[in-house]
């Protein structure tokens, strides 16, 4: 299914780690114990007499504990602790307002957690929590983002640290000076992440030596950052915290720091010295505590000349986040270098609101950004009354718009040309034109992207254990995207041996640094210290190393990388179908084209592609927490009301790449494809939606009842 | 989630008094939905009385060439059975279209009568909720109500009843065979749910202790050409924001029988018996259909989100009664 035959601008020479295993679809190295359930995730970890603990979560958006009666709940039998802020251990650090777990009686969204109950198992726990009598005084809540709430404001930065506004060129002088002018508004729900298997740890606190130490298994995209984050919060040196996840059941963004639970399973195992205490949240309580995407509502603004070319764009987002720890969408940051244009302005604006504590979710920032980027494209293309394939050509920017660096590769045109081929693109009707049957069928398109990241610091480690076999360690995570599998293929070229000498050990903080597993980063960070690591064994050890020969080495300089834009891109085309009675969409065909860099793995990649895409259809038609703001929480919360796609919505999604390799942003020549799949998705739907329909549906999810008639 | 004892019945009769000596006790069939309340907290039942495995479990024919469907047929076997696919297809094809394959394997003809409403006052225990709570006020009426009810509902209750199956029973008139402390009697479909008046706690018209042991059809051959439309946010595992049941039959262009009932409009099943009247008699026409179902939907209520449910039910009527002429080869 690889394109080839595509000339890659850059990164022509050949990459110093190709091999026979890096660019093969090897099968899944963890499928086998993964479908015989034998992969033991975090809460199936064993546990010597276990304790089982269950929240007591806040029921008012925003006061005080005012009394808590825990009599009926302590005399329950197999009840061992009833902990809340009146006998709480008090933490080392609370600079970090999501962490600082019963250290007040303060309550500032509801849902938070104001205690718990450990007990003998789980059912007495939950039963337990049930007889804990606590009262509030309630204080007046604001829960609803309002884009013309007073008190909005521009944080420092946004997520990844980029700044909060641009502004470059005279941007409104250029939109009156317009032939066309698009000025819509576009909104994004709360949308909550909902990995398969819910957050979860095993806590123990151990006091029998010099020094206390903790040990959690946990359900992370990142061991190691869970482990510097409760060593600082609970006061205890990192050495002296071990955090292991060696399967992680999906995470989506939300497993990618830790939250309030794993602060607080540390708190009951302090005070159960010795006993490991078991959490695994309910589906209804991941909807208050482990992280959403906050609701967006866009302002885009473009402006072309007659013949489409770009003179103007104004992006503007406001969003949410909570009392106590910010947390910015990077929502409008693509539009600083997805087309050109000669003057553009972006900024964002935040109402922090008496709600849970919003975070990364499935391209934060990217995914949001480029449903209104990509849906207002699309109109200005109808104004314009050019093809939107074609509106997209004649914008794209010959280098970076925003920092004027030359691209590390842009092939959006090529992914959008491809595309279109595959998809059978002119046979596009004009708006309301197709039916067929009860049908109305509709062509949509959008552009995709995802910056390229590496984020440095990660360590490997390769150690050669005799009769050929060879050890290498890395604390990342496999969130059960393939890199149990493609790790093991990077290793296996870089030392030149087959995949079976090479045993790959990752999800312990035992081993070496990793960063976390997130911003599509893993294979660029964690694959280039492996493939360091396994170039300084050769040259240190030679071909015939002693056995316990052992290299550790993070991933070499690459300064090359700062001198380019590194972003990937794709096109999507997605058909329609919409019930002319009752409103329903279909989808019953999606194409993805991704320029991405090297593919190490086609098999797992194909797969993560087709995921994002599924995600983007998500988003597109289901997803949407359902706030009463009168209560202030999501009242959907669980996964027979909160949409995601079931099998019988997925069709026929056909993805494809161009073959090419990308060695200005790393030495493997990868710029990660976790997220890129997701992004643009919806305003492909959105685009096709309208073809089929002549509906322009602005608020996302398109839901029948926005097209019934 | 309080503790509760779990104990088996061994016939109807036993299990009737095991319920009736306790206020507290409570039927388990499948588990489906009991279950997920005891969790939430919605349900605390003291028993659990398991009528699951009684002889209940058969679908059998009657000799007037109705049926009589055990309570304990499982929805995925009784969906399966060739007699209802052939003689009452709209029956077979509701229960396909609810809920997820595993969770019609467990569900039973009673517990799919039986399920509650899903409204999410309802189900979240930190919110107020008349059904669950009487007297605690009704959020949903001015709340988040997209999903609840336009037709029949009070200032005390907008909730729906979610299920499939029962809307397709409604359409079809069948019984409801009942064993209570004091022998057995029949329900019509149409008195065993309620509207929610200004006593939404109480779904049905059973009597405490009463258990349904059978649903009997009478024959109907018109129900041979019957359909069951469901209209929902996904193509599977979602609840009904609108859906038709419907048995037609037309001759010479003529409609000389016709049973309609609609699901996710109402606190019960919902028999269109004006649109039935509209029709009966008059010529199978699109604009009939349509005429007849705004007939029905006049007396619609749409609460603050649910407006869009008038036309869906209307669009959705017209476009399953003109799929049924269509597919007896007739016009319209």
């Amino acid at each position: 299914m690889t394109l080839t035959g595509t000339p890659p601008a850059v990164g022509t020479a050949v990459g110093p780690a190709v091999g026979p295993a890096v660019g093969r679809g090897v099968r899944r190295l963890d499928g086998r114990v993964k479908v015989r359930g034998m992969a033991r995730y975090a809460f199936e970890q064993l546990a010597e007499s276990p304790a089982y603990l269950h929240l007591l979560q806040s029921t008012v958006a925003r006061g005080r504990v005012s009394d808590v009666d825990a009599s009926e709940a302590e005399a329950l039998e197999g009840v061992l602790l009833v902990l809340t802020h009146l006998n709480s251990p008090k933490l080392a650090d609370t600079s970090d307002g999501e962490y600082t777990v019963l250290q007040s009686p303060g309550v500032a969204f509801r849902g938070q957690i104001v205690g718990c109950v450990v007990a003998t198992s789980p059912e007495v726990a939950r039963h337990g929590a049930e007889l804990v009598r606590i009262r509030y005084d309630e204080h007046p809540h604001d829960t609803r983002l309002r884009e013309d709430d007073p008190d909005l404001y521009a944080p420092d930065e946004v997520n990844a640290s980029f700044p909060t506004d641009t502004d470059e060129g005279p941007v409104e002088e250029a939109l009156r000076s317009s032939a066309v002018v698009v000025d819509q508004r576009y909104s994004t729900p709360m949308e909550h992440n909902n990995p398969m298997e819910p957050h979860s740890c095993i806590a123990t606190w151990d006091e029998s030596q010099e020094r206390p130490t903790l040990t959690v298994y946990d359900s992370t995209q990142g061991a190691h950052g869970v482990a510097s984050t409760l060593a600082k919060v609970l006061g205890l040196a990192q050495q002296d915290v071990r955090v292991i996840s060696p399967y992680v059941g999906g995470g989506f963004g939300s497993k990618g720091l830790p939250h309030a639970h794993n602060v607080l399973v540390a708190l009951a195992a302090r005070t159960l010295p010795g006993r490991p205490v078991k959490l695994a949240l309910t589906r209804q309580q991941m909807f208050f505590l482990a992280g959403y995407r906050t609701p967006t509502l866009q302002r885009v603004r473009i402006g072309a000349d007659a013949d489409g070319r770009i003179t103007g764009l104004v992006h503007e987002a406001v969003e949410q986040t909570s009392r106590i720890k910010e947390f910015a969408e990077q929502t409008t940051v693509v539009s600083r270098n997805m087309y050109a244009a000669r003057a553009r302005r972006t900024s964002h604006r935040l109402a922090a609101l008496d709600v849970p504590v919003p975070s990364w979710m499935r391209a934060p920032g990217e995914a949001p950004g480029m449903y209104g980027l990509e849906h207002a494209m699309d109109e200005l293309a109808e104004a314009c009354g050019l093809d939107p394939v074609e509106l997209r050509i004649r914008n794209d920017p010959p280098a970076d718009p925003e920092t004027g660096k030359p691209w590390s590769g842009r092939h959006l045109v090529e992914c959008l040309r491809v595309g279109a081929e595959r998809f059978g693109w002119s046979r596009r009707g004009p708006t309301g034109s197709r039916r067929d049957g009860d049908w109305l069928v509709g062509f949509g398109v959008a552009s995709s992207t995802y910056p390229g990241n590496v984020m440095p610091g990660s360590v490997a480690r390769v150690r050669y254990g005799g009769r050929g076999h060879y050890a290498v360690h890395i604390g990342a995570a496999d969130i059960g995207t393939g890199s149990w599998t493609a790790l093991n293929q990077v290793a296996a070229d870089a030392l030149g041996l087959a995949m079976n000498r090479v045993h790959l050990e990752i999800g312990d903080t035992a081993l070496p640094m990793a960063t976390v597993e997130g911003g599509s980063s893993g294979m660029a960070s964690h694959g280039s210290a492996i493939l360091e690591a396994c170039r300084r064994f050769r040259e240190e050890h030679g071909e015939s190393p002693e056995p316990g020969a052992t290299t550790e080495s993070a991933a070499a300089e690459h300064p090359e990388a700062k001198e380019y834009a590194t972003h990937s891109y794709g096109a999507q085309f997605v058909e329609v179908r919409v019930d002319a009675d009752t409103g329903e969409v279909r989808v019953p065909r999606m194409v993805g084209v991704f320029s991405c860099g090297r593919i190490v793995n086609p098999r797992t990649a194909r797969s993560q592609f087709r995921g994002g895409m599924v995600w983007g259809l998500s988003m597109a038609l289901f997803e949407h927490s359902i706030v009463d703001h009168r209560f202030g929480h999501v009242m959907n919360h669980d996964l027979a009301d909160y949409h995601v796609p079931t099998n019988a919505d997925v069709v026929d999604i056909d993805v494809s790449w161009l073959d090419e390799t990308d060695l200005h942003l790393n030495p493997l020549g990868v710029r990660g494809i976790g997220e890129i799949g997701i992004t643009g998705t919806a305003a492909a739907v959105a685009s096709a939606v309208h073809n089929a329909t002549g509906i322009r549906v602005r608020d996302l999810p398109i839901t029948p009842d926005t097209l019934v008639r | 989630m309080r503790p509760f004892t779990y104990e088996r019945a061994l016939d109807p009769a036993d299990a009737v008094a095991r319920v009736a000596a306790h206020p507290d006790a409570a039927y388990l069939g499948g588990g489906t939905n009991l279950v997920d309340h005891l969790r939430l907290g919605v349900a605390a039942p003291g028993r659990l009385v398991d009528v699951s495995r009684l002889a209940l479990d058969r679908v059998e024919s009657r000799d007037d060439g109705g049926l009589r469907i055990g309570a304990a047929v499982r929805n995925s076997d009784l969906a399966a059975h060739p007699s209802v696919r052939h003689d009452f297809p709209v029956l077979s094809q509701a229960l396909l279209a609810g809920a997820s394959g595993q969770i019609r394997n467990m569900a039973t003809t009673a517990g799919n009568l039986l399920q509650r409403t899903r409204c999410r006052y309802f189900q979240d225990v930190t919110t107020p909720c008349n059904k669950r709570e009487p007297g605690s006020g009704c959020p949903a009426v001015e709340g988040r109500n997209r999903t609840l009810a336009i037709l029949g509902a009070s200032e005390h209750c907008v909730a729906t009843h979610p299920s499939d199956m029962a809307v397709a029973l409604a359409a079809l008139d069948a019984d409801v065979v009942v064993l209570g402390p004091s022998g057995e009697r029949r329900i019509p479909m149409a008195d065993l749910h309620r509207l929610p008046g200004d006593e939404p706690a109480r779904d049905t018209t059973l009597d405490p202790g009463e258990l349904i042991t059978a649903v009997e059809l009478a024959p109907l051959p018109a129900a041979r050409r019957s359909a069951y439309r469901k209209v929902r946010d996904r193509a599977s595992y979602a609840f009904a924001l609108v859906s038709v049941a419907a048995v037609l039959e037309v001759e010479d262009g003529v409609v000389r029988e016709v049973r309609i009932a609609l699901g996710g409009v109402a606190h019960k099943p919902w028999r269109a018996t004006r649109a039935e009247e509209a029709l009966r008699g008059r010529e199978a026409t699109a604009e009939g259909f349509r005429a007849a179902a705004e007939a029905e939907l006049g007396a619609a209520r749409p609460l603050s989100e649910n407006a869009f449910k008038v036309p869906m039910a209307r669009n959705a009527i017209t476009a399953t009664l003109r799929g049924l002429v269509r597919a007896a080869g007739e016009r319209a």
